[in-house]
């Protein structure tokens, strides 16, 4: 991992000029491989990921458990170094934390010691705004969320799915050009789930971010985004399908779960999945399936 | 149980022990109430010192050198124990080198160094304010390591997203983790500085409540031994009321036990 802030290279500068005159991708993985450990402990996470999202789009990832999409979240957020390879945000190199990006974790993030209001506001005062317009703006993104009358809680006196949202308006206040998603709804709830979808996507609709959203949740993948891709079962997971999400927008994520093309997506997409969940869990349901076919 | 109701059951065992101890020491049920007397006085005569301690006002001059020894030792403890356990936290390799020696010196009955630390500070509070700082820095020391150290990783890592830098880490993270793991040991930490206090009056001084019980121990004034272990009870009961009421104020965030949304 490296601390130190993004550093502007003559590198990057070139970097982003033949990119902005190129195909202007987001995010860009090249060749990406990520281990863990060294010598014989040595673990390759991920190897050989390459990908490209486009400024608006909404990618998905999918893939068993432990396949390490999180950690091209990472390495795209700078929070972790890749062991080959170059990601690239915005045409420039990641060096140090990408500063155009928000992100959104699974487990809780906010700092308990906060109100909701002051997790939401901390994230312009340390970019130099001051206390009382950096709260007047965080209520504005509060009240986007529907949380309005919860300003003055603390985190543990919010439910699970507030305090996403309080996240959400957490990450989304520093108006980042890119979002990464790391199963954000996975705690929630079925129905709270299909809710923050919604609120996600009229989120998004406003002003079309890049948005690379990792979930294990094939359903939830297809009904946000404008692609899918899947990758296999890890150790060395790398990306073994795409699929292009036709379907239309703006959506209700309920609904759209109803409409005959969601389901042969569904099935295409499970296609390519099924074998790699099966991987991943090695034998352990091998009787079962045995037992089905 | 209702408040009112628990109240009147915590004044009833008061009442009994008042009753048997008074029962014992005037009527000849498990002994002669003359011995007896002499080992554990009256509960009415304990009771007419404590009022004399005030009355007189005598008492009013070892509160104040015992509250100032107790107060003296925690903050400078608690100020201690926060730059170093900061510091050693920081710096892992170091606090790796010390380890052993720190385990050392809290593993250390501090009492042997009361003699000690009469030889090099004198008779006067300030010999008891290094006692009660040895135990206090340890017990802060250690909390705001753990704090430090067990930031949530997750909570981390998106402050750095957020775009915070090491200074407003420490500030917006480190610190507040830390200070929370601090306040939670804060009725252990007060409770010390009061021990230290008053076992370095007890060892040795001409203040102090610790002073007083040991001078009614050394006449065999057993009444006067009652009277000031009440006294200090009573003074810890306050002290530990405040330091509830401080707890309450800065850890306002935290869950209370039992309390928790869904």
């Amino acid at each position: 991992m490296v601390l130190e802030g993004q550093v502007e290279g003559p590198a990057g500068i070139i970097g982003m000029q033949t990119k902005n005159g190129g195909e202007g991708a987001a995010v860009e993985l090249r060749d990406i491989e990520v281990s863990f450990g060294e010598g014989a402990l040595r673990f390759v996470a991920v190897s050989n990921v390459d990908l490209a999202v486009r400024a608006g789009e909404f990618v998905a990832i999918v893939g068993p458990t432990g396949c390490g999409k999180s950690t091209l979240l990472n390495v795209i957020g700078g929070l972790l170094k890749p062991s080959a390879g170059v990601a690239v945000v915005e045409g420039s190199p990641v060096a140090g934390i990408s500063k155009s990006c928000g992100y959104l974790f699974q487990a809780d993030a906010l700092m308990p010691w906060k109100t909701a209001l002051a997790n939401v506001a901390v994230a312009l005062e340390i970019a130099g705004e001051t206390k009382a317009r950096a709260e007047a703006r965080a209520r504005e993104f509060l009240a986007r969320v529907g949380l309005s009358r919860f300003a003055d809680r603390y985190p543990h006196q919010l439910s699970g799915g507030q305090k996403k949202r309080v996240a959400l308006a957490q990450m989304l206040i520093r108006n980042p050009r890119i979002l990464l998603m790391d199963e954000p709804f996975g705690p929630l709830d079925a129905q709270t789930r299909v809710l923050m979808g919604d609120l996600l996507l009229s989120l998004w609709q406003q002003d079309r971010k890049a948005v690379l959203f990792v979930t294990h949740d094939l359903d939830e993948a297809i009904a946000l985004s404008d692609r899918v891709v899947v990758m296999s079962a890890g150790p060395q997971s790398r990306i073994i399908a795409e699929h292009r999400i036709d379907l239309p927008r703006p959506r209700q994520t309920a609904e759209i779960r109803l409409d005959t093309s969601f389901h042969a997506l569904q099935k295409a997409i499970w296609n390519d999945l099924r074998a790699e969940v099966m991987r991943a869990y090695g034998d352990e349901f091998a009787a079962i399936a045995g037992a089905g076919a | 149980m209702k408040r009112t109701h628990l109240l009147i059951w915590q004044i009833a065992v008061a009442v009994v022990i008042f009753v048997v101890w008074y029962a014992v020491a005037t009527w000849p049920i498990v002994g002669d109430p003359k011995k007896i007397q002499f080992f554990f006085s009256t509960p009415t005569a304990v009771i007419v010192r404590v009022y004399e301690f005030f009355a007189t006002g005598v008492i009013w001059k070892h509160l104040w050198i015992t509250l100032t020894e107790t107060i003296l030792a925690f903050v400078i403890g608690s100020l201690a124990g926060i730059a170093v356990g900061f510091w050693l936290a920081r710096q892992p390799r170091i606090a790796a080198i010390l380890d052993p020696y720190v385990k050392m010196a809290n593993a250390l009955p501090r009492v042997v160094l009361a003699p000690i630390f009469m030889l090099w500070f004198g008779l006067g509070i300030w010999s008891k304010v290094a006692l009660g700082v040895t135990l206090v820095f340890f017990i802060v020391f250690f909390a705001v390591y753990q704090g430090v150290k067990e930031v949530s990783p997750t909570i981390l890592a998106n402050a750095r997203m957020l775009g915070m830098n090491d200074r407003q880490l420490l500030r917006h993270v480190y610190w507040p983790s830390a200070l929370s793991w601090m306040f939670s040991s804060l009725h252990a930490s007060v409770g010390f500085a009061l021990v230290g206090a008053v076992v370095g009056e007890y060892m040795g001084s001409a203040a102090g409540l610790g002073y007083l019980i040991h001078e009614a121990e050394s006449t065999f004034d057993v009444t006067g031994v009652f009277a000031g272990m009440a006294v200090l009870s009573a003074f810890v009961i306050f002290i530990d009321w405040i330091v509830t009421l401080v707890e309450h104020r800065l850890l306002a965030w935290r869950p209370q036990a039992g309390e928790r949304a869904t």
